[in-house]
């Protein structure tokens, strides 16, 4: 268990990134994962009084506090709007309601977790992290970084909702980790499929450029899937082999595909997950 | 029957659903000292050297004991709460210099606080000689390395144990000739079966708090189901007469047999008993995941012989139970393994050969079953495959080969089947399951498969000739009763079904009985909470008891009516003249058998058992299967169940519900395994995975009873019963689905996908 | 450092450690109902209300309960046993160590929704284990609560 020697609520955001540069502090978000390291921390910081913890439609797109909680995300309306049953499927499962009332959307994407769910859905729905010195970073570019000291303050997603989204995990039981997760997000320049629990951090797949903006015929899915498991690296550890996720790779890719154009007009949110 | 066969709530529900504080750790003096223990990062080593001096330097470090602090002279000892001398090897010490398994303790600690007990255990500075660890039970015995390789080991009992051998123990029975029937069969089928070892994880880790009483006697307050057992081996493990311990047990946050074993109690009495000063342990969840009492790992081999009209003839079985770092409840499971479920069929001939290894591996414990489920998987999976290739229905099959009421039964000691269900149990599962309506396996919309598979189950009801059940009665004040017993209630609620006996004998109100459990110093001598006895068991006490109880109270009103005992009618209310021509309230007699009375009310019996009368269930799985991502997902899992008279059915029914699902774990999700260096990967409620209620699905549990003359108004047993059925049910769905058979537990999803995608390419 | 906050109702300030968690410091002032089943937030029998909002104790630092409003099972005590009488017609508080935990999260969703469907249920109460009962008993007792609460409302409407 984790010991810690000092709190302090931050009253601004510079405070909270000074006190982050000191090595031994470190910055608070649900404290679920924190919670578990073994580490001394001399003085945690808190967020949680800076008005992080909401998700706005802004001219930019939608704007997400890094406090915003995963209970949250599976219940706002604006993302419901946006994504369909998405962020539902890809949070709604995580341990219980009290584990996701505490767990953050800032400390899921700063952690860059192999495991999350957080991570695979907001890869494939190109958000952009939004850091307080170093400005905004797409999360495909920050999922690649080494942890630094930085604080995100917020996730966009862009203005433009996908066509279509859909999550797909699979799992030992229903509330744990994901033994595999797959996003899915259909735009009208893009086609973005994010597979993650591999059980490394989650990326998005390249070479999808020729399948974009239009609707994909049952055998370019099945293409797509094979493409996917022949090239997403995949790894063994006490949940699953390398082999069943690569398996894995392929089923949940195309289930994710076939839920993005399975209504008539060729794209609809994932509702019936 | 006005009390008994009723669905009374629990006596403690109320106090517990409100969160009172009614624990251990609730009751624990504020100033206990705080015990940890400093474990072994290895699998197998030696102490070389223990340097505590920078421990001890820490202000509110009160001490730090290792092997070299105890006695010399100190005696083995076994955890396993057994009936003396316990069949479990004596091969433990409270500190050993030699370590046998990664979590084996090398030191305690003792302080005034958390960080500070924190800090200490950082700072205590042990060499190691590190030996090679044996962690495959496959090649233990007659292996090179030996895990007690110690003169001192001792087997008290003959159970063919040899510590030279990494023998725990060796089992052999049999009747008939097995190799003449299976030479004569149509088929032999010969299959091996593998189940992991599983955690009870009750959601109360072990503790317990010890202080030093007004007489200077060690009392140990803590979380136990057998607090007879834990007087005796703290007293031997301290090397103090049991004179000197006391122990109570408060209410316990679940048992499933992990607190049969002694798993906590000797650290902190060792403190106590040392500094005179109070002091607790409460193990973390991590201790309970890797340093605890799981069900026993077994490889089985099942050769089953039946003929082409299904009958089946003979069941010979080999078993190699991995008992772990020590032999606690080792060379006892393993005979529930075979004796069960081989007994569950007429056959005419049988053998079961078995044996018990130690490896360096977490020991092994008393778990819900007992070596039961191991076993029933490994033959009611044979006799489903056995149905599959015979073309045969596995309910017909079965109704083709069980035992019945009356018959004498070979592999189960010889004991006679007195009371026995099973047949209406079948029918009745097969129509409450939808069983041919619903077909084996079909297609749903949304591509899953829906598959049924079911399979039988038996148990005992308490230890023949060896189980004593205890209960003290009392007239108190005002005409009502106390009831004083030695069994632990752990949840399970044997305290009110007691005294629904009680009441129902005294025709009294149920509210008109009290309960007291456990005080060794004031409960009647029991056994304790396990082997399924309590209801059986202690219950047949209480009703002996309560009926000398009403014999004395009809004796009191005599001498107080001046009549003949046999004028007198008791009714519960009052004692009557048959002639109406006097009576006197139990209130009366009360107040009466405090003043000038010689007529004692208060009665202690005392029970054993002459046989082991089993109860039986028939379970069905209805399962969903994600052929390609290989989920399994449990939809309804119906039971069907006789344990004789319920007691109390809705108990009864939460008993049946609650072994159901953590059978449901076994089969599907909790798993048990260890790195290359002995390390248990599954350490958390994060990595292992028990079911949340989205992982079982719907549950329907319904009683078909017989009724048990030598039990307490019919009844027998269902704590351990219930938890048998759906590792080989879930087993036989799955493979309805997908057309390959599981020959381990629990059934990964990665197993089922890759079974089925293999199935798929062929 | 100094903790004002509001427990079970009782504005209180007490001189804390900083990295004290909720669920150590409720403990230390008598609220025993909260209980640790594990370290690694999986549980939920350290379940306890923030401002009204179910969270897990072992999870919190006491420090951030600054200003705010906790509820343990010890300040409901009313509201629990109306629907403890349900869940124990059932025999389904078994061993009672996970009940503090289950019955606060069933509180809290029985408060957001007054009629929760089967489905509902499971979902909210996901997080809470229970080894015991193997669920259905709590279940079948929720349900029974519901409906007694639909009379009983109907009743008084009437």
């Amino acid at each position: 268990m984790i010991g810690i020697r000092d709190y302090k609520k931050a009253a601004s955001l510079e405070e909270a990134y000074q006190l982050n540069q000191k090595r031994g502090n470190r910055l608070l978000g649900g404290m679920l994962w924190l919670k578990l390291s073994r580490n001394s921390v001399q003085t945690v910081i808190d967020i949680s009084g800076l008005g992080l913890d909401k998700i706005e439609e802004t001219g930019e797109g939608l704007r997400l506090g890094a406090m915003v909680t995963l209970r949250q995300l599976e219940l706002d309306e604006k993302l419901v709007t946006y994504g369909g049953g998405a962020f539902r499927e890809a949070v709604g499962r995580i341990v219980g309601v009290q584990f996701r009332n505490l767990a953050t959307l800032g400390g899921s994407i700063y952690g860059r977790f192999g495991f999350s769910d957080v991570l695979t859905l907001f890869l494939a729905l190109d958000a952009t992290v939004c850091l307080y010195k170093r400005g905004r970073v797409p999360l495909r570019d920050y999922a690649a970084l080494p942890y630094d000291r930085d604080i995100i303050t917020h996730l966009l997603l862009p203005k433009a909702a996908p066509l279509a989204v859909a999550y797909r995990s699979a799992r030992l039981t229903e509330t744990d980790f994901p033994l595999l997760t797959c996003g899915c997000a259909v735009r009208s320049d893009a086609l973005n499929i994010a597979v993650g629990a591999r059980p490394g951090r989650a990326l998005l797949l390249s070479g999808l450029e020729k399948y974009a903006g239009r609707k994909l015929k049952d055998e370019e899915i099945e293409e797509i899937a094979a493409h996917a498991a022949a090239t997403v690296p995949t790894g063994s550890n006490t949940r699953g082999s390398a082999a069943y996720r690569t398996h894995l790779v392929q089923v949940l890719c195309a289930r994710a595909l076939r839920a993005c154009f399975r209504k008539e007009d060729g794209c609809g949110a994932d509702a019936d997950s | 029957m006005k009390i008994v066969n009723t669905s009374v709530p629990k006596k403690d529900a109320l106090q517990l659903l409100t969160g009172q504080p009614v624990y251990t750790d609730d009751l624990a003096p504020k100033d206990c000292l705080i015990v940890r223990l400093l474990r072994s990062p290895y699998a197998s080593a030696i102490v070389k050297s223990v340097n505590k001096k920078a421990a001890l330097l820490i202000p509110d470090i009160e001490a730090v004991y290792t092997w070299e602090d105890l006695p010399a002279d100190a005696k083995r000892f076994t955890l396993a709460g057994q009936t003396y001398p316990e069949p479990s090897p004596h091969d433990h010490l409270i500190l050993d210099r030699r370590l046998r398994y990664v979590g084996d303790p090398v030191a305690i600690v003792a302080g005034r606080n958390e960080a500070a007990v924190e800090k200490a255990l950082a700072l205590i500075k042990v060499e190691y000689e590190v030996l090679e660890p044996l962690l495959d039970p496959t090649v233990a015995k007659d292996n090179k390395i030996i895990v007690h390789p110690e003169d001192d080991w001792e087997a008290l009992c003959p159970v063919g144990a040899d510590n030279k051998r990494n023998l725990c123990a060796h089992a052999e029975s049999n009747a008939g000739d097995i190799e003449a029937t299976l030479a004569d069969c149509d088929i032999v089928l010969d299959r091996t079966y593998h189940t992991k070892a599983v955690q009870q994880c009750m959601m109360e880790t072990y503790r317990t708090f010890c202080t030093i009483d007004t007489y200077g006697r060690l009392v140990i307050t803590g979380a136990t189901q057998v607090p007879f057992h834990v007087r005796r081996i703290v007293a031997l493990a301290l090397g103090i007469p049991k004179s000197k311990v006391r122990v109570i047990k408060p209410r316990i946050g679940g048992g499933f047999g992990a607190k049969q074993t002694c798993v906590s109690e000797v650290y902190p009495a060792l403190v106590t008993w040392l500094t005179k000063k109070p002091s607790k342990i409460v193990f973390s969840r991590y201790e309970c995941m890797t340093a605890s009492s799981p069900r026993h790992e077994t490889h089985m081999r099942v050769r089953l012989g039946a003929m082409k009209d299904g009958r089946i003839r003979g069941i010979d079985m080999y078993a190699v139970s991995n008992t772990g770092a020590y032999g606690d409840h080792g060379p006892t499971t393993v005979d529930l393994t075979g004796h069960k479920p081989i007994t569950l069929y007429r056959t005419e001939s049988y053998r079961f050969v078995a044996d018990v290894v130690y490896t360096n591996n977490m020991p092994a414990g008393a778990y819900r079953g007992y070596g039961a489920p191991q076993g029933m998987f490994a033959v009611e999976s044979a006799v489903n495959e056995l149905a599959a290739l015979l073309g045969m229905d596995a309910f017909l099959l079965r109704e083709k080969n069980i035992i019945h009421e009356g018959d004498y039964l070979p592999s189960y000691y010889g004991e006679t089947n007195t009371s026995c269900a099973l047949d209406r149990c079948l029918a009745r599962a097969k129509e409450l399951s939808g069983w041919e309506e619903k077909g084996l396996c079909r297609k749903l919309q949304n591509g899953k498969v829906r598959a049924l598979g079911m399979a039988m189950a038996m148990q005992g009801s308490a230890i023949p000739y060896l189980d004593v059940g205890g209960a003290t009665l009392r007239l108190g004040d005002e005409g009502t009763y106390n009831l004083l017993i030695g069994a632990s209630d752990m949840g399970t609620g044997c305290d009110t079904i007691l005294a629904q006996i009680a009441a129902e004998v005294l025709e009294c109100d149920l509210d008109a009985v009290s309960v007291f459990g456990v005080d060794t110093d004031a409960s009647p001598y029991d056994s304790g909470s396990y082997a399924s006895s309590t209801t059986y068991l202690t219950g047949q006490a209480v009703y002996q008891a309560a009926a000398e109880l009403r014999r004395r109270l009809t004796l009191l009103a005599a001498k107080l009516l001046k009549c003949e005992a046999d004028e007198i009618i008791f009714d519960g209310k009052k004692a009557a003249k048959i002639d109406g021509s006097g009576a006197l309230t139990l209130a009366e007699l009360a107040v009466a058998s405090q003043a000038g009375n010689d007529v004692a009310l208060d009665v202690t019996a005392s029970t054993k058992s002459t046989a082991s009368p089993p109860p039986f269930m028939v379970g069905v799985a209805e399962v969903d299967i994600d052929t390609e991502t290989g989920e399994v997902r449990p939809v309804h899992y119906y039971g069907v169940v006789d344990c004789g008279t319920c007691i109390n059915p809705n108990l009864a029914k939460v008993q049946t519900e609650g072994g159901i699902v953590q059978g449901i774990g076994m089969a599907l999700s909790e798993n048990v395994t260890y790195a290359p260096d002995g390390r248990v990967y599954e350490n958390s409620l994060m990595q292992y995975k028990i079911p949340s209620r989205l992982d079982n699905g719907r549950l329907t549990v319904v009683f078909e009873p017989s009724y048990e003359k030598s039990g307490p108004f019919g009844a027998k047993s269902i704590g351990e019963l219930v938890i048998n059925t759906p590792g080989p049910a879930i087993a036989a769905a799955i493979a309805n689905a997908v057309g390959a058979r599981f020959y381990e537990l629990p059934v990964t999803p990665e197993q089922v996908a890759m079974a089925a995608a293999a199935r798929k390419k062929k | 450092m100094e903790l004002t906050l509001t427990l079970n109702g009782k504005k209180m300030s007490r001189l804390i450690e900083p990295g004290i968690l909720l669920l150590d410091f409720l403990r230390s002032e008598g609220c025993y109902s909260v209980k640790r089943g594990c370290e690694t937030s999986n549980c939920g029998l350290c379940t306890v209300f923030l401002d009204d909002v179910p969270v897990l104790s072992c999870s919190l630092l006491a420090a951030r309960a600054q200003g705010r409003r906790v509820t343990t099972l010890e300040g409901l005590r009313q509201e629990a046993e109306e629907l403890a009488a349900f869940i124990a017609a059932q025999g389904a508080e078994q061993c009672g160590f996970c009940n503090p935990g289950f019955m606060m999260n069933a509180i809290a969703l029985l408060r957001e929704k007054a009629e929760p469907s089967v489905d509902e249920i499971r979902d909210y109460l996901a997080g809470n284990l229970c080894r015991c009962s193997g669920y259905e008993g709590q279940l079948r007792g929720i349900l029974a609560f519901i409906e007694w609460r639909k009379s009983e409302k109907g009743g008084a409407a009437r």
